[in-house]
């Protein structure tokens, strides 16, 4: 086999894997069964210790690396350190990928059929918790047999869910990478979420979360959704340098405009970026995302002690933040890695200079990519890998 | 390795918990951890100190000594480090506060300014002394805080700090009796062994 320098994982196939046992979650309901959908790159080696499971964030999916077909445009949404040669590098790990359950990319979520009902599940789907999420990976860990992960590896909400693993199954990773991440939300997050939900169950086409069984989907507020939350993504240099006050036409038509005119190139981005998603996303599903990131508090039941928390990991940690992150500040990362510090657990901690803001953790920045790589190679020395 | 980083690794016992601010590439907790099993955590501000920290498998913490410890429990190290910062430092007293308070033990290694060939130079020339080892003209440095042996001794007194330890290192890079003798005088390097 080749080994590949800084290329792409190339041609991908989603699976589809069923179980039939009943999952039973935090809230005390149990789904009786469900789907994951995942993809997988790279070899799982002879002794299944090259493992590494992604975490994705709130709109994520399964498809992180890679292309589906030969023609597409967009890789996976971390093709940018997933791949031969890359960070997370496809020559040495073998990399599971999933769609959480309740998410609406093919693993069981609101969209699903509810057997008990042969309707689509949609606002009767069990609320879930970010535990449940591990625990569904948990599965699939079994699944592939695998004992113990190299790493587990997530950003923002992916994060929560690597730093709730370390806690819950502390004998099942080596490594937990959190980046742009958080233990829990502030009052802002949760704030910019609930106008975020409202926006979606306000509108008309809602209907009580029971969208599908009117044949519509609330798409003006899904996307209304999005737009905000992709102003919390973005940091305000980010989008000075990207916008900038340029005009869509390159002359204003001040007065002239019915409501529906874009004047500036930031008002087309946002709707583009709306509509892209209204059109893609079920909006059960981002109400059930949103209220699990709000609920996430990673100290709650260690008395609201962070240190006491981590006292149960026995992983080390590598945590990353970037500067221009208003949605998951640098300050939350450090509370991370205080807290670690504090419970005697082995930690890393860069802060990447970055305009992108929360983006950031998905752009390869030069010396985030550094970091990583540099962080990657003891657990490629682990393996005993010749570097 | 520098030889202060050789010389200060008899005094950090086996197997203890070692906080190093300005760990640099990470070189002295690499060995330590190898050499004496020490479980330790470097600080560090220059980022391309931090990558090459994290690739010599060393725990590094993106950290600006500037802003104190303030983040560190009281106690939580068996030993803090600080070799060749100290003269970087904004407030150098209040850091060692910090370091006696999150450490047992602390070891300071700092450029001696009462050597004397800074003491020749300026008096000969008039001009803030330059040299190999201190490369830097006064106005571009990172060096802001220069203090001599005698200097540091009187701040540990003031401050009733204890000596548990401590030594010169001289311009032959090496520790030499006359060097011990007259330290303030022919010691390059200084370096301190001490506790609260």
């Amino acid at each position: 086999m080749t080994q590949e320098q800084n290329g792409s994982v190339g041609i991908v196939v989603p699976q589809t894997l069923h179980f039939d046992t009943p999952l039973t979650l935090a809230c005390g309901r149990a789904l009786p069964e469900h789907d994951i959908v995942y993809e997988t790159y790279g070899q799982l080696n002879a002794d299944k210790s090259n493992g590494i499971l992604i975490c994705h964030a709130l709109s994520g999916h399964h498809h992180a690396a890679g292309i589906h077909h030969p023609d597409d445009r967009k890789p996976g949404w971390w093709d940018s350190c997933i791949g031969p040669g890359k960070p997370i590098d496809t020559n040495v790990f073998f990399v599971l990928s999933i769609n959480n359950i309740g998410g609406c990319n093919g693993s069981t979520g609101p969209t699903a059929i509810n057997p008990e009902t042969g309707k689509p599940w949609g606002p009767d789907f069990p609320p879930l918790r970010c535990r449940d999420w591990v625990e569904s990976q948990y599965l699939m860990m079994q699944h592939f047999g695998i004992t113990q992960w190299a790493a587990i590896i997530g950003g923002s909400l992916g994060g929560m869910q690597a730093m709730r693993w370390a806690l819950e199954h502390p004998d099942a990773l080596r490594h937990c990478i959190v980046i742009a991440s958080a233990m829990k939300l502030s009052a802002q997050n949760i704030a910019f979420n609930e106008i975020a939900r409202r926006a979606i169950t306000s509108d008309p086409n809602f209907f009580e979360g029971r969208y599908l069984e009117h044949n519509t989907l609330p798409r003006q507020g899904l996307a209304l959704a999005r737009m905000v939350g992709h102003i919390t993504y973005l940091s305000e240099d980010g989008m000075k340098q990207k916008f900038g006050r340029e005009l869509k036409t390159g002359n204003l038509t001040l007065g002239s405009g019915s409501d529906s005119d874009v004047e500036f190139e930031v008002e087309s981005y946002l709707r583009y970026q709306g509509e892209a998603f209204s059109g893609s996303f079920d909006a059960n599903t981002y109400l059930l995302m949103t209220k699990a990131l709000d609920y996430y508090d990673l100290a709650r039941e260690y008395n609201d002690d962070p240190a006491e928390a981590f006292s149960h990991a026995k992983c080390s940690f590598m945590v990353i933040s970037f500067t221009t992150d208003w949605r998951f500040a640098p300050a939350r990362s450090r509370e991370i890695v205080d807290a670690l510090v504090a419970a005697n657990k082995p930690v890393s901690y860069a802060q990447i200079e970055a305009d992108h803001g929360h983006d950031a953790f998905l752009i390869p920045i030069p010396r985030y990519m550094d970091v990583f790589h540099a962080y990657m190679k003891r657990l490629k020395q682990e393996l005993g890998h010749a570097l | 390795m520098r030889f202060d980083l050789t010389l200060i690794q008899p005094w950090i016992n086996e197997g203890s918990r070692v906080l190093d601010l300005g760990c640099g590439d990470g070189t002295l907790l690499a060995t330590l951890a190898k050499q004496k099993n020490v479980s330790g955590v470097g600080l560090e501000i220059d980022p391309e100190n931090i990558t090459q920290s994290l690739a010599q498998g060393v725990n590094v913490i993106e950290h600006d000594l500037n802003l104190g410890l303030g983040n560190f429990r009281d106690n939580s190290f068996d030993m803090v480090v600080m070799t060749l910062a100290l003269q970087t430092l904004r407030y150098p007293h209040l850091v060692i506060d910090e370091m006696l308070r999150v450490g047992r033990e602390c070891i300071v290694t700092f450029p001696n300014f009462g050597h004397w060939r800074s003491r020749w130079y300026l008096s000969q020339r008039g001009k803030m002394p330059v040299s190999k080892f201190l490369p830097y003209t006064w106005y571009d440095t990172p060096n802001i805080h220069f203090c001599t042996v005698k200097d540091f001794e009187a701040l540990c007194a003031d401050k009733q700090i204890r000596v548990l330890n401590s030594a010169v290192i001289g311009a032959d890079n090496n520790q030499s009796p006359l060097a011990d003798r007259f330290p303030n005088l022919l010691g390059v390097t200084a370096v301190y062994h001490i506790s609260k």
